[in-house]
């Protein structure tokens, strides 16, 4: 009993006001010694500099929806450009009445990657609503059937061409990537030699020069009168690329594997490929979630290189705008409204990642 | 070494094979059979060839190419675009991807030997120019010694510019600045006191200026810019009918046809005229196509000085004059030869 009270009693003494609450938050994150003070005021002073001018700009001085003769004599921003073009911007010169396809097409798209983050809906059903999915944005985005207009893949452009050529170039890049980085490893010596000469070559080359190849050289090789579509000689350059890269880094989840592992999975009496797919590969890939997204969220962005060759995404698309005399000039705002784009396209990915990684090493830590 | 050496030579073999055949064949029968003409395009210049907000292809460029289809099919909205960087443009149109490259390219010696191209009839003179502050009192471009001077780089127009510095004997600083959008803004916030492009390129600029009448063109121009479609060797038919559709077009301002009168003209006494619209048979013939293919690119594209007007004219934010891009008859060098 005396100890009990002894113990209200000390609960009682509250501690000294300077070391509670937001004063004593404040003291104890940001002026706990001399250089960390100097560092808080610093920053301070610096996001004061800038945040509310560019809050200013975006915001208070800016215009929303004018010409843009108009733009030039506003203070601030001028959004304006992005809300006069930004049918163009996203869609490129798919057929103006008919840009509805391409929307309804990525928000299938948008909707089936949001359905697949849960990994409690990976089962065979949605296998096929993938199947599905796809082909009904093949048509959407092509039509001829069902009395859709038949729209060429050469009016295909801005943000669905973008997605398109990410989602395929990074669904069909990382399975290669497996492969390759299996065939690395492999006892066979042709298989060895021929994925190693694979790999070091396309990583020794950069994109750009990839792109220039599948553009520009490869159609004289053809034979006369044969010309492969541009997007996908674009798409099967970036999904060879991003392989190499993916099939190192696969590799060194693979060397990090124990012998013990090869071994138990052996006594079991497993042959390679059921030693691969339920033993070694599972947690192989596991280990190197963090570096195959950065790999991923990196040819997110490469696709926007294509620019180069001429096919007409996203960034291609507002540089056309740009380049249009009323509004010259107007590359800050016009930047912007893509960087969004590319902003929430990779934050998801490395978000999604972080929530995988966490869920698949769920079971590790509790054992 | 040796089978580098095999490979090598089996390449060029395969080139020259590739090539070989590339110029046999019938440009006309090709696009006939397709049902439509692909035209390569720049893309990115506005006034020459730049889809509008709604993905619509306008300019200069792309009324020579929609003339062309109308020539070869009655309709000129039988084609179709392909937007091309300048080094993708001349691989494209010899590996057969497109038919006629309408991308403002110049007419060089090297072009039409080595790289084995024809140029056809020239669809806009262009030339490179100084903009000036018109508050530095510079009347003169051999006034503009120790001048900086904002250039694009890696384009003949930095050549272009060295060579008029030097000849001339005038010291000049550049200031190399990658891209079109921030060159201007660099010009217009003082960083240089000159800015050089070609002269239709200038008028874009000095229309985004904040005050555009501060700013004006010096009178010398420093280089030749032809700018021409072009079209594969090997193909005579194929050239004539590109050569002449642009010649028609030129024709037709100085016959005073035009897209709004053009039907009232075929009534007209001019054996001239008879003979252009097709009237009194036989140039249509003669190229391959419907006798009434001058009278489909008049009607549905309009004469050159339609096509100037609609896309670059005074009325555009280009504002271009016609300058060298008029008529003979009145001074510029559009000239077209005689249409019997």
């Amino acid at each position: 009993m005396e100890q009990a009270t002894f113990e209200t009693n000390i609960e009682d003494v509250k501690p000294p006001a300077t070391s509670v609450g937001v004063i004593g938050w404040v003291k104890q994150n940001l002026f706990n010694g001399w250089l960390n003070s100097i560092l808080t005021i610093f920053t301070f002073v610096v996001l004061w500099k800038i945040v509310p001018p560019f809050f200013r700009w975006a915001f208070i001085d800016s215009v929303w929806n004018t010409t843009g003769q108009a733009c030039r004599h506003a203070a601030g921003a001028c959004w304006s450009i992005v809300s006069a073009n930004y049918r163009f911007i996203i869609f490129g010169f798919y057929p103006y009445d008919q840009q509805w396809r391409p929307f309804l097409a990525m928000m299938i798209l948008f909707g089936l990657l949001f359905y697949s983050r849960n990994r409690k809906h990976w089962k065979k059903s949605l296998g096929y609503a993938w199947i599905l999915g796809l082909f009904t944005m093949g048509l959407l985005m092509k039509g001829g059937l069902f009395g859709l207009v038949p729209v060429e893949t050469t009016k295909w452009g801005g943000l669905p061409l973008t997605l398109l050529l990410s989602v395929f170039g990074l669904t069909a890049a990382y399975p290669l990537g497996v492969v390759l980085a299996l065939g690395r490893r492999s006892k066979l010596p042709a298989i060895k030699v021929l994925c190693i000469l694979y790999i070091e070559l396309i990583r020794g080359v950069p994109l750009i020069s990839l792109l220039f190849m599948s553009s520009i050289i490869f159609p004289l090789f053809l034979p006369e009168g044969i010309t492969i579509n541009k997007i996908l000689r674009a798409q099967v350059a970036i999904i060879l690329f991003t392989a190499a890269y993916i099939a190192e880094v696969v590799r060194g989840g693979l060397q990090a594997m124990s012998r013990g592992q090869y071994e138990a999975a052996e006594s079991l009496g497993l042959n390679y490929y059921l030693t691969m797919r339920l033993v070694i590969l599972p947690q192989a890939l596991k280990i190197v979630i963090p570096p195959t997204v950065s790999i991923l969220i990196s040819a997110f962005k490469d696709t926007s290189l294509v620019v180069i060759i001429a096919l007409w995404d996203l960034l291609k698309t507002t540089q056309s705008v740009l380049s249009n005399p009323e509004w010259m000039g107007f590359s800050r705002e016009a930047y912007i409204f893509i960087a969004i784009f590319y902003f929430l396209g990779c934050f998801s990915m490395s978000n999604y990642s972080r929530k995988l990684e966490k869920e698949l090493s769920a079971g590790e830590e509790s054992r | 070494m040796k089978v580098a050496k095999v490979c090598i030579v089996t390449l060029v073999a395969a080139m020259l094979v590739f090539t070989a055949g590339i110029s046999a064949a019938k440009t006309l029968d090709d696009v006939r059979a397709r049902g439509f003409l692909i035209a390569g395009v720049n893309g990115g210049v506005f006034g020459f060839s730049m889809p509008d907000k709604k993905g619509v292809w306008r300019g200069l460029d792309v009324d020579t190419a929609k003339a062309i289809a109308a020539a070869v099919f009655g309709d000129a909205n039988k084609v179709k675009f392909v937007a091309l960087t300048a080094v993708q443009r001349l691989p494209a149109l010899q590996s057969k991807e497109i038919d006629v490259l309408c991308r403002n390219t110049t007419q060089t010696l090297t072009r039409e030997t080595v790289n084995g191209l024809n140029f056809c009839h020239v669809n806009f003179y262009d030339g490179q120019g100084f903009l000036v502050p018109k508050k530095l009192g510079i009347k003169s471009a051999k006034e503009l010694g120790g001048a900086t001077v904002c250039v694009l780089p890696g384009t003949t127009t930095e050549m272009n510019a060295a060579d008029f510095f030097r000849k001339n004997g005038l010291k000049w600083k550049p200031v190399v600045i990658e891209q079109t959008a921030e060159l201007s803004k660099a010009f217009f916030a003082g960083r240089c006191d000159v800015l050089t492009s070609d002269a239709s390129q200038l008028a874009a600029h000095r229309s985004v200026a904040p005050n555009p009448d501060d700013y004006e063109l010096l009178p010398e121009i420093i280089s030749k810019e032809p700018l021409a479609p072009v079209v594969r060797h090997g193909d005579d038919q194929w050239y004539d009918i590109v050569n002449w559709t642009v010649m028609a077009l030129i024709q037709a301002e100085e016959f005073g046809i035009t897209s709004k009168n053009v039907d009232e003209m075929l009534k007209s006494n001019d054996p001239g005229i008879k003979r252009f619209l097709g009237v009194t048979p036989g140039l249509g013939k003669a190229l391959g196509l419907d006798e009434k293919w001058a009278y489909n690119i008049i009607k549905q594209v309009g004469n050159y000085g339609e096509i100037f007007d609609r896309n670059v004219g005074p009325n555009t934010p280009l504002g271009l004059k016609r300058g060298l891009n008029d008529l003979w008859t009145r001074g510029g060098l559009m000239y077209s030869a005689p249409f019997r």
